[in-house]
């Protein structure tokens, strides 16, 4: 029976962090507009080329946060919560 | 004089290097774990850890202070050597970057500025020494991230705590909640941004490394001996990963951490208000010592 349980913490902490990387699609698609607006932009005005790609660096870096909080709560989910949950587990058996 | 600072500065990343080797246990296959602990201090309310990423950063931070001297000792105004030529290339870069960014008022924050992009940056690339990058450990970035929120805070209040405390009801009080903690997700997204983007390309570099080694292995495990055992696919083929993850990313995120950091302090502080406080006051100034003045002729009289 405490092997089943320990089984269900571990399933699901790695299908919470799978989840929760669907973050990724939404930093993806954003930065992907982004891009594509700067190529136009220098497509249209070659000479401030170096202005565009920068700020577009910076936009995109902003961009990418929601992405990595997704990242760091996967992080967690793997490192640090299964250890946490099971000890959880062995407190409340064994109290 | 010059080279002895050189030389130090080497020493102490090397120092690092050394007490990796002899204080941190090998460990083979996957490993992604956190900072490797010393030792703790006892302390009153929670042990004080410290960790292979203090360590490590305080050696980037001795690096860095004994590079500053090795650029800037004997600095002259004719006949001036590379080095002078490239720290004046520095101070002006960085001077430059925050005029255009902050406006004249805060050009004495470039400095600080210097300093965040220094640090942040050869925290970033000392991964390439092998070391554990100390911008890979949260606890740092938070360290720098509290410290820019002070600073935010601080120039916020520039014009008295009343307008700080008004500003959180704009531009309606029902939104006060909603500015408190748009107020807090700032220094708490700062940290995440820069220690994701550092940590992920880590975690990813390890993942490559350990997937080539079994590769490699399969591949090749028609050779004789130890022949077979060796990871050929690990040779230059993560270097190319390595650019983007240790070189390019790290640099970007120091200088993002820059720009924010800038962004964030110039546009909190309240430049009209500020000024109009200013005037008020020299107008308040000039008012009593005028009336002083007078008091002071009335008495002659």
């Amino acid at each position: 029976m405490l092997e089943l349980a320990i089984g269900i913490i571990l399933g699901g902490c790695a299908l919470g962090a799978g989840c929760a990387m669907i973050a990724g699609i939404g930093p993806g698609i954003g930065e992907g507009h982004a891009v594509a607006k700067a190529c136009e932009a220098i497509g249209r005005q070659p000479e401030c080329k170096g202005d565009v790609t920068s700020t577009m660096l910076m936009g995109c870096a902003v961009a990418e946060t929601t992405g990595l909080y997704a990242l760091v709560i996967a992080i967690l989910l793997i490192f640090v919560a299964p250890g946490r949950f099971v000890d959880l587990l062995m407190t409340t058996i064994g109290g | 004089m010059s080279m002895v600072f050189l030389i130090l500065s080497i020493l102490s990343m090397a120092a690092a290097i050394a007490v990796k080797v002899m204080f941190v246990p090998a460990s083979d296959g996957i490993d992604i774990s956190g900072a490797h602990v010393f030792f703790t201090i006892k302390m009153p309310i929670q042990d004080l850890p410290i960790t292979e990423a203090q360590v490590n950063s305080w050696c980037v931070i001795l690096a860095v202070l004994f590079l500053c001297l090795f650029l800037t000792t004997g600095l002259k105004t004719r006949n001036i050597s590379i080095r002078q030529m490239v720290a004046e290339w520095i101070v002006e870069k960085v001077t430059g970057l925050v005029r255009t960014n902050m406006g004249e008022y805060f050009e004495g924050f470039a400095p600080f500025i210097a300093a965040i992009l220094g640090l942040s940056g050869f925290s970033s690339l000392s991964s390439l020494l092998g070391l554990f990058p100390p911008t890979s450990d949260i606890n740092i970035i938070a360290g720098w991230a509290i410290l820019v929120f002070f600073l935010i805070t601080y120039y916020k209040m520039k014009a008295g705590p009343w307008i700080y405390l008004k500003s959180f009801g704009q531009p309606q009080p029902l939104l006060a909640p909603l500015n408190i903690i748009s107020e807090v997700a700032t220094p708490i997204s700062m940290a995440f941004r820069h220690y994701g983007n550092v940590l992920s390309g880590s975690i990813i570099s390890v993942l490559i490394a350990v997937g080539l080694t079994k590769l490699s292995n399969s591949l090749f495990s028609f050779l004789p001996g130890a022949l077979a055992g060796f990871p050929y696919l690990r040779i230059g083929i993560p270097a190319v990963l390595s650019i983007y993850f240790d070189l390019f990313s790290g640099c970007l995120q120091a200088f993002i951490f820059a720009i924010l950091t800038m962004l964030y302090v110039a546009g909190g502080f309240p430049a009209e208000e500020y000024a109009a406080r200013k005037k008020r006051r020299q107008e308040r100034a000039a008012a009593k010592a005028a009336r002083s003045q007078t008091a002071g002729k009335h008495a002659d009289n």
